[in-house]
Parts: structure tokens; C-alpha cells; sequence
């Protein structure tokens, strides 16, 4: 039982940066059907950006903030303006194609120019651990969740409280017809870039310390995060949420109950159930979006 | 006078030719760049140092010692290309390479010139083949997790162990010989994990270690993972004691882990701390000569010259053909020998028996805390 409860704390964890980073997936494909396959090497590079600048002498909290901001810079403005744009007139497989080749640009570029070896990194949450119900749980898997849950909360907040958040949904559910009321569509769909890459960052700063940061530590967390997005229902941010909630606890389960050579099969399997029973989802809604 | 300088150029040249063909002839292939770069490197430096005393102090048997190093580029096949061309030259021994697998796929070249080839691979399933040729210059498996689980359980106190693997060649041939050994001195292994190389997220293999409630825990992972399984550990706050081998208490595994490494203790075949003074002198002329402090594969690179070296003498002549028979049994004693640094034993399968140590993590540090003797 105590073993149970360490893991779905542990999975929720987890499973949490994937969702950060499945958020980011869902954003993208409904403002402008960019499937991103090189999103787990977005969340990669963050990481090595910030070593970057802890080496150049910036302390960590501004390490961070240069990180976000050169992330921000890279992987949502230059991504959308030299990758994304070019390629979308050309339809939504090319641009699924050269995200790849993206991805594989990225990694071999991080293993050029940093190292093929992994680093360590630090952790914005100390070590140590608190006791909930009579559980001792790590501050870092707390810690982890909790900023998952506040950017999250942010997210959902901006999308469904505020006038840009409404203009953002128009957008993504509407590009014509936005235009005609008013809504900058371009720039709203600019701005789920910035935020795509904003979440990718801040999954990198939480997720490195436990996984250490390596030029290949994208290929699991991009596979993770995209099922997740795909079970939770791609149209939906709450269904990427759930989904990756999910996603993170089965995995630990599986690891735990039916096998550690198995437990990447696990999710996949669960993938291809919900396809067969539930294609939008568990809380998508069936395609609804017009060009 | 033009007859002159030609009687000259032709003695000289003979003089020349004498002196190379009294000389010994050492080939080694060795990973000089790629992954294996550093490894290799250091074992070339070792080489090349152990053959400049040897040759200052007049050869091996009045004859020098010459050695044509060759890169495999830490790549398997291009080994096996290097080691054909190589033998080609026909060497009086084989050194190298330093890769289990690139060991793997040039042992049986060297075993059908019938020239021994000492090398610096781990891995156990190389000397069990059958190969009459090959040598190892460090413990393989079946000679280091005997005394891993004897550490466990006759020093430890432990009565259940939990043991994580890493599944694949090398971490299924150690998990094989400790569980056999730790069941065979009484220590119950109540945790039996295997996890896959490359593998991030650590958290349910440490999850079922709490709950086996183990009273010391036999890490198996190449470093990366022990590092990440270290801070998951400490993260779920396990505190049964930890052991390992090399692979977990490395610099490397230290540099990654932080503070989740301290505290914990590995078996090591060769280390440049070990409280030994030949070993203290060899590490202080390696640093001189090279500038940097040698891991324990410049040791080896060392080790595998005075072989040769001791080896040579005891069979009184220079015999590519009987080399092999000769080292098989053979015992060289450091007292006799002072370059092979410690006593040891060859087997008939071409592992040795040494003495060893204990390390432990101490605030970052590694710091020997036991010498383990010889097997036998």
C-alpha cells in the first residue's frame, strides 16, 4: 500500500511535466496544425541553455530566466518564423517531416557543441521530504507538482478568463471568421508559440535534475507527451492535462505491476485502445476545427 | 672517398637493421579516438611508459621492446580491421583493445595466428570461450562479484539484498555470478530488478526496493543510470546500504549524482588511489610524463608490458608460440617484478586473481577503505 501510494506520487509527478509539455502539442495543433515532432528535444534544450549560461558565470535564478527567454526567442518565435511558416503552405505532413529533421538537428547539434555525456543540473526544489499522511514524500516530486499544477492553472486561466485568451480560442476554432471580427490572428497564433515554448522550458528545468541533462533525453518525453496528448484528446488542454496525469501514473504502474521491460509498451497499448473506442479522446471533442 | 660513404651507408644499415630485428615486436590496437577515447588513451600512455623503463634499463632479455599502436576508433569492425593488419606484421603479443566487444570479434583472429593478445575488456563471457590466447590485465565478472558478495555478506551483515541490473550483456553477466554467490553464502536476494540501459525514470525500480525492505542493495548499472538511480534513492529516501562496482562510485557517477552518491561503497579491481607504493610511484611518473592524473585503464595499459615482460623471462627466450602456455598458472610477484605492482595469478582461462579494494563515497571523494586479498 505505502508502495502504491509512493508511485502514483511519483507517476503524478511525472506524469505532470508530461503534461506541460502534451499542453504545448495540443496549443500548437489547434492554433495552426503544427504536429511537433521535435517537441521532446524542445524541452532538451532549455536545459542546455541554461548550462550555457551557468558557465558563461550567470547564477541559477538568472540562468533560468536567460533559458526561458532564449527559449522563448528559439523555439517559439524562430521556430514558427524560419520553420513553421515556410512549411505550412505546403500542408500539415511536410511541416510534420521537417519537425523531425528538426529534432535530429537539435540533438546532434547539442551533442557537437556540448557533450555527449550526460551533466548534471540543479534542482530548483531542495532535496528532502515531508510526511503526508504518514507518507514520507520527496519535496522534489511536491515541488514539481505544484508548478506544474500553478502554470497550468495560469494556462487555463488566460485561455478561458481573459479577452486575449478568448481571442486565442477564436483563433484556434476559427481562423476565418476571427479575422472578420477583429481577432490579430497572427499574432495569437504567434502567442501559443511563445507559450509553447515558455511550458517546454519550464518541463526542462523541472524534469532535468531527475533525468540529468542529455542530448537524447527528449526522444522519451516527446513520446510520452504526444501519447498523452493523443489519449487526453489533441483539441482539448484538458485533455492533454488528464492525459498526461495518466500517462505518468500507468507508466510507473506498469514499471511496478507488469515489467520494467514492458512498461514502455504499457501506454502504447492504452493508446491504441482509446483509439480503437474513443478516436477524440477521453475528453477531446470529436474535430470540430474549420480552416 | 664515394666508395668510402657507400661501405659507411651499407654498415650503417646493417647496424640498423641488426638493432630492429633484435628487437621485440608489441602491436597494439586501442581505442585512440571516438566514445572510447579517453580509455584508450590511457592505455596507450601506459604502454608507452612501462616500455621506456623496461628499454632504459636494457630491454627484456638484452633486447628492446617496440610497439606500433593502431586506432580503432572505438568502433568494433574497424578493431577487427586494425587487429588483421596487425597480426599481418606478425607481433610477438597482441595488446588490446580495451572494448569488451571489440575484444570480442578480434580474439578469435589473434587465437588463429596463435598469438596471445592481453586486453583490457570486462566482460566475463571473453575468457570463457575457450580462447587459449586471450588475457585480461583486470578482473572479469566471475573474478570481482565473488568478492562483491562476500563484501555483502560477511562484512555487511546482510541477509537480504536487493539486486538492479542493468539488462544487457554486461549487466546480466554480473547479476548471474553475484545472485549465485550471494545464494550460496546465505544472503537472500529479495529484490531481483532488471532495468534497461538508457533508462530515465527510476522511481517504481526504487519503489519496489522499499518495499522489499532490503538490508543492502547491489547496484549493476553503467553510470549514467547510477547516477539517476542514486538521486531516486535518496529522492524516496532509501537508507539500506548501497554497493556496487566501478561503474557506481566512478568520478563520473560522483560528478552527477552530488551528494546523493556520498556513502555509496564499490569493489575496485585497479584504482590510481589505492594505498600501494608501487602503485603511488607508477600514478606520480604517469602524472610527470603525461601531465594528468591515469584512470585505471592506463594501469592496465602498464601492466600488460610487464607481462609480457615477465612472462619472456620466465620462459628464458623470446617465443610467440609458448608465450601463452607460459603465463597460463603463472604467478608474478611484485617482489620479483616490481612493474606488475601487485602479485598475481593467471588462470588457465586467462583471468587473474589479485588483490583489491573497498572504496566509499566520502563527501564527494572516493576513499578506499579496505584492501580485499586474493582469492586464492
Amino acid at each position: 500500500m505505502s508502495n502504491l501510494f509512493d508511485l502514483l506520487v511519483a507517476g503524478l509527478a511525472t506524469g505532470a511535466i508530461y503534461a506541460l509539455v502534451a499542453v504545448g502539442f495540443t496549443l500548437l495543433w489547434q492554433t495552426s496544425q503544427t504536429i511537433n515532432f521535435a517537441q521532446g528535444e524542445f524541452v532538451m534544450l532549455p536545459a542546455f541553455l541554461m548550462l550555457a549560461a551557468m558557465h558563461a558565470g550567470a547564477p541559477f535564478w538568472l540562468a533560468i530566466i536567460l533559458g526561458i527567454l532564449l527559449s522563448m526567442l528559439l523555439l517559439g518565435l524562430a521556430f514558427k518564423m524560419l520553420l513553421v511558416d515556410p512549411m505550412m503552405r505546403h500542408g500539415v505532413l511536410p511541416l510534420a517531416i521537417a519537425t523531425m529533421a528538426l529534432a535530429i538537428g537539435i540533438k546532434e547539434s547539442v551533442k557537437q557543441f556540448f557533450s555527449a555525456e550526460a551533466s548534471p543540473f540543479p534542482s530548483i526544489v531542495p532535496t528532502g521530504d515531508i510526511s503526508i499522511l504518514g507518507h514520507a514524500v520527496s519535496l522534489q516530486s511536491i515541488g514539481v507538482l505544484v508548478v506544474a499544477i500553478l502554470a497550468v492553472f495560469g494556462l487555463t486561466s488566460l485561455l478561458n478568463r481573459t479577452s486575449l485568451g478568448h481571442q486565442m480560442q477564436a483563433a484556434a476554432q476559427n481562423p476565418t471568421v476571427a479575422r472578420i471580427i477583429g481577432v490579430p490572428v497572427e499574432r495569437m497564433i504567434l502567442l501559443t508559440f511563445l507559450i509553447n515554448a515558455f511550458l517546454v522550458a519550464l518541463a526542462s528545468l523541472l524534469i532535468t535534475p531527475i533525468y540529468l541533462a542529455k542530448f537524447s533525453s527528449g526522444e522519451v518525453l516527446g513520446q510520452a507527451a504526444f501519447i498523452a496528448a493523443i489519449v487526453g484528446g489533441f483539441n482539448q488542454v484538458r485533455g492533454a492535462i488528464a492525459g498526461g496525469l495518466l500517462i505518468g501514473v500507468l507508466d510507473n504502474l506498469a514499471a511496478s505491476y507488469v515489467s520494467t521491460q514492458y512498461r514502455a509498451a504499457v501506454p502504447l497499448i492504452f493508446l491504441i485502445v482509446v483509439i480503437l473506442f474513443r478516436p477524440q479522446g477521453l475528453l477531446g471533442r470529436a474535430e470540430e476545427r474549420t480552416a | 672517398m664515394r666508395s668510402a660513404i657507400l661501405a659507411g651507408a651499407l654498415l650503417a644499415f646493417a647496424t640498423a637493421t641488426s638493432v630492429h630485428a633484435q628487437a621485440i615486436k608489441l602491436a597494439d590496437v586501442a581505442e585512440l579516438s571516438g566514445g572510447g577515447a579517453t580509455v584508450g588513451t590511457n592505455w596507450k600512455n601506459g604502454i608507452d611508459l612501462a616500455i621506456e623503463e623496461i628499454n632504459a634499463k636494457g630491454g627484456v632479455l638484452g633486447r628492446k621492446l617496440e610497439v606500433t599502436h593502431a586506432d580503432s576508433q572505438s568502433n568494433p569492425g574497424v578493431a577487427r580491421a586494425q587487429v588483421q593488419k596487425a597480426l599481418d606484421a606478425e607481433p610477438y603479443v597482441l595488446l588490446g583493445p580495451g572494448y569488451s566487444g571489440s575484444v570480442k570479434v578480434t580474439a578469435p583472429l589473434a587465437a588463429e595466428a596463435g598469438i596471445a593478445q592481453i586486453m583490457g575488456g570486462e566482460a566475463a563471457e571473453l575468457t570463457q570461450a575457450g580462447n587459449k590466447f586471450l588475457f585480461r590485465t583486470s578482473f572479469g565478472q566471475q573474478s570481482s562479484m565473488p568478492k562483491v558478495a562476500k563484501y555483502i555478506h560477511d562484512e555487511m551483515k546482510a541477509k537480504s539484498v536487493a539486486v538492479v541490473w542493468v539488462n544487457n550483456d554486461f549487466g546480466r553477466g554480473g547479476r548471474d555470478v553475484v545472485v549465485k554467490e550471494l545464494d550460496r553464502l546465505g544472503s537472500k536476494v529479495v529484490a531481483d530488478l532488471s532495468t534497461e540501459a538508457g533508462q530515465a525514470d527510476f522511481a517504481a525500480d526504487v519503489g519496489k526496493i522499499k518495499s522489499a525492505n532490503p538490508d543492502a542493495v547491489f547496484v549493476y548499472l553503467n553510470e549514467e543510470e547510477s547516477a539517476r538511480i542514486l538521486k531516486e534513492l535518496k529522492r524516496q529516501g532509501v537508507t539500506a546500504p548501497l554497493m556496487g562496482e566501478t561503474t557506481l562510485i566512478g568520478q563520473k557517477v560522483i560528478e552527477l549524482a552530488g551528494d546523493a552518491a556520498n556513502g555509496a561503497r564499490g569493489h575496485v579491481g585497479l584504482t590510481t588511489d589505492a594505498p600501494v607504493d608501487l602503485i603511488k610511484a607508477f600514478r606520480e611518473k604517469f602524472s610527470k610524463k603525461y601531465n594528468y592524473v591515469p584512470d585505471h585503464n592506463g594501469l592496465k595499459g602498464y601492466l600488460a608490458v610487464y607481462m609480457v615482460k615477465a612472462t619472456t623471462e620466465k620462459m628464458g627466450k623470446v617465443d610467440p608460440k609458448k608465450f601463452a602456455d607460459t603465463l597460463h598458472g603463472l604467478t608474478i610477484k611484485a617482489a620479483d617484478e616490481p612493474g606488475i605492482l601487485m602479485d598475481v595469478t593467471f588462470s588457465e582461462t586467462g583471468d587473474i586473481d589479485r588483490q583489491s579494494f573497498l572504496v566509499e563515497v566520502v563527501e564527494g571523494k572516493q576513499v578506499v577503505k579496505q584492501v580485499l586479498p586474493k582469492v586464492k
